[in-house]
């Protein structure tokens, strides 16, 4: 069996959002940037689990993007995967980036595909999907389970007000979120085997953008807080009735 | 070229969110002068005219026992193939589970730009530029889409529904029907509950309650006010409420028209999730805890004293 994980570089959650040049660009001076928690504590941990039961299987890591996200995939095969490929194209339209994980993918015969829920950056929650579609597999989103028997798996996955348990055959493109695995620390033997792991830079495919970010803004800051004495809950329902109108 | 909405409903019943694609979508084709239709997959036991008195023109419905369960690939091909058919140029869909599942893909058949949650009307004057949520929440990003078709999924509780009263007919639409590509083994739904991504009231605990035992306050609240309950991170790491209830950066992104938290200290990470809230009240006997200042309205004090007797000055306003 052959998996491939897709990895994306992500500002870290704590990172204070701002934009410079006239508010086209994300400032990121003195931001720390991390692997997009969905693709690493739940796609690649699930995978590193699926070849920790089965030694056989070959886990991929793919990223697109430019030289700077060499750290974070070094960082992602320091907790487990094989070989690691970066495209070598910056893009901040989803179709761009699927088109050439799905180029890469086609010819690798992948039987599974991984990808984290969404970006903690652009939130754009296609990715998997657009794999899919593009290799004509099936997708199953916001995935919480994983299980594999040899012929099918068995996905558990969020649906409107609820879950849904699926069977399905492989090869298919399984978006991952919280339940499919926990949070890893790489061990230093780990971080050591990352540094001589192969990292192959791949040239991208020839693709038009169909969309492209015009310019960003940042909420407008709040009026600041009214507090009410804890004595007086009846002046906070009336304010949130009779000022705020919520209730 | 006009704008088709794809209505979800949950068993055979319309949802808040798809009144609100629904108000969108029409809003977004007068502004275009165009109309807007409707596309409903399966049987729907509500009025779906009902979606006239939100703008929309022709709902095109395709009845089937197969449709019970959103396969992805076989609705892509479907939604894809009436998109070719009504000739639409703007898909619209709510960016919930479903929504997620379905518009990239279709996006990718119709060589479409997509942009998922957006949170405000398109400028169309000039190209076609969406106002979407970037950072979880703590920014926007205004996006260009230069494709001929565009697929869009709406951020619940964006867009406060318009009544624009249309007559609606429902006329059925015949595409081919591919097979299922997955096999649906079980469905567990939570019922009952109001669905945290649609509640207009949530009431959220955090650590301050110092355990799973003491939530009877945050449920007697959220009763009070038909609201949905959810929980910090931290909460849901220790199991003391389910994960679906962790609202937050890494959790459940919403925006509730009040946002009631409760012994939560307001972590970056957390406020990502919660703070496109319209109203955001934080109780808290820390008057340090960084939540005050994303906060409309706090009190300092203990939950345990405080919230009980929310709860009841609530109910005594609701008897009045």
């Amino acid at each position: 069996m052959k998996i491939l994980v897709c990895i994306s570089k992500t500002p870290d959650t704590t990172a204070k959002i701002a934009f410079k040049n006239n508010n086209t660009q994300f400032e990121d001076a003195g931001v720390q940037w991390i692997i997009n928690p969905y693709d690493e504590w739940y796609a690649l941990v699930k995978a590193i689990e699926l070849k920790e039961k089965d030694p056989s299987i070959v886990l991929h890591l793919i990223t697109v993007g430019g030289a700077d996200c060499d750290a974070i995939i070094r960082k992602a095969l320091a907790l487990g995967g094989d070989e690691a490929f970066r495209v070598d194209v910056e893009s901040d339209d989803s179709y761009v980036i699927a088109s050439q994980i799905a180029a890469f993918a086609n010819k690798g015969n992948y039987d599974l595909i991984f990808t984290g829920k969404e970006t903690i950056d652009y939130n754009g929650s296609a990715i998997g999907g657009m794999i899919a579609a593009l290799l004509d597999l099936p997708y199953l989103s916001l995935s919480t389970q994983f299980e594999w028997n040899g012929t099918e798996a068995k996905v558990t996955r969020e649906i409107e007000g609820g879950e849904e348990v699926d069977l399905v055959r492989l090869p298919a493109v399984i978006s991952c979120q919280k339940g499919m695995a926990e949070q890893r620390i790489p061990n230093m033997r780990g971080i050591m085997a990352a540094r001589t792991k192969p990292l192959k830079v791949i040239t991208p495919i020839a693709v038009n953008a169909l969309t492209h970010i015009v310019t960003y803004e940042l909420p407008p800051a709040k009026a600041g807080v009214k507090l009410v004495p804890a004595d007086d809950v009846a002046g906070l329902v009336k304010l949130l009735h009779e000022e705020a109108k919520v209730i | 070229m006009s704008v088709l909405i794809f209505i979800d409903h949950s068993d055979g019943h319309l949802k808040k969110a798809s009144f609100e694609v629904a108000s969108f979508g029409a809003t977004l084709a007068k502004q275009m002068n165009t109309k807007a239709n409707a596309l409903v997959l399966g049987n729907v036991f509500d009025d779906l005219t009902q979606l006239g008195n939100y703008g929309i023109n022709k709902i095109y419905q395709i009845q089937s026992d197969n449709f019970n369960h959103v396969d992805v690939k076989m609705f892509t091909s479907l939604i894809v193939q009436v998109v070719k058919q009504v000739d639409a140029s703007v898909v619209l869909f709510s960016h919930s589970q479903t929504g997620k599942a379905l518009a990239p893909g279709v996006a990718v058949k119709l060589n479409a730009g997509l942009v998922t949650g957006v949170c405000d009307l398109p400028k169309t004057n000039e190209g076609f530029i969406v106002k979407k949520t970037v950072f979880s929440g703590k920014a926007f990003a205004w996006v260009s889409v230069t494709s001929p078709i565009k697929v869009l999924t709406l951020n619940p509780n964006s867009f406060s529904v318009q009544i624009i009263n249309e007559n609606a007919s429902v006329e059925p639409i015949t595409v081919p029907i591919p097979n299922a590509s997955v096999q649906v083994a079980a469905t567990n739904k939570v019922t009952g509950e109001v669905p945290l991504s649609e509640a207009d009231i949530v009431v959220s605990g955090g650590r301050g309650l110092k355990g799973p035992e003491n939530w009877g306050i945050i449920e007697d609240l959220a009763h009070a006010l038909h609201a949905a309950t959810a929980c910090s991170r931290p909460v849901a790491d220790a199991h003391w409420r389910p994960h679906h209830e962790h609202v937050g950066q890494t959790g459940v992104q919403i925006a509730p028209n009040l946002y009631i938290a409760i012994g939560i200290s307001g972590a970056i990470q957390h406020l990502a999730g919660v703070n496109r809230s319209k109203t955001i009240v934080v109780i808290n006997k820390d008057p340090e805890a960084p939540f005050f200042k994303a906060a409309d309205y706090g009190i300092v004090g203990d939950a345990f004293e405080v919230v009980p007797k929310l709860t009841a000055a609530i109910k005594e306003m609701q008897s009045k």
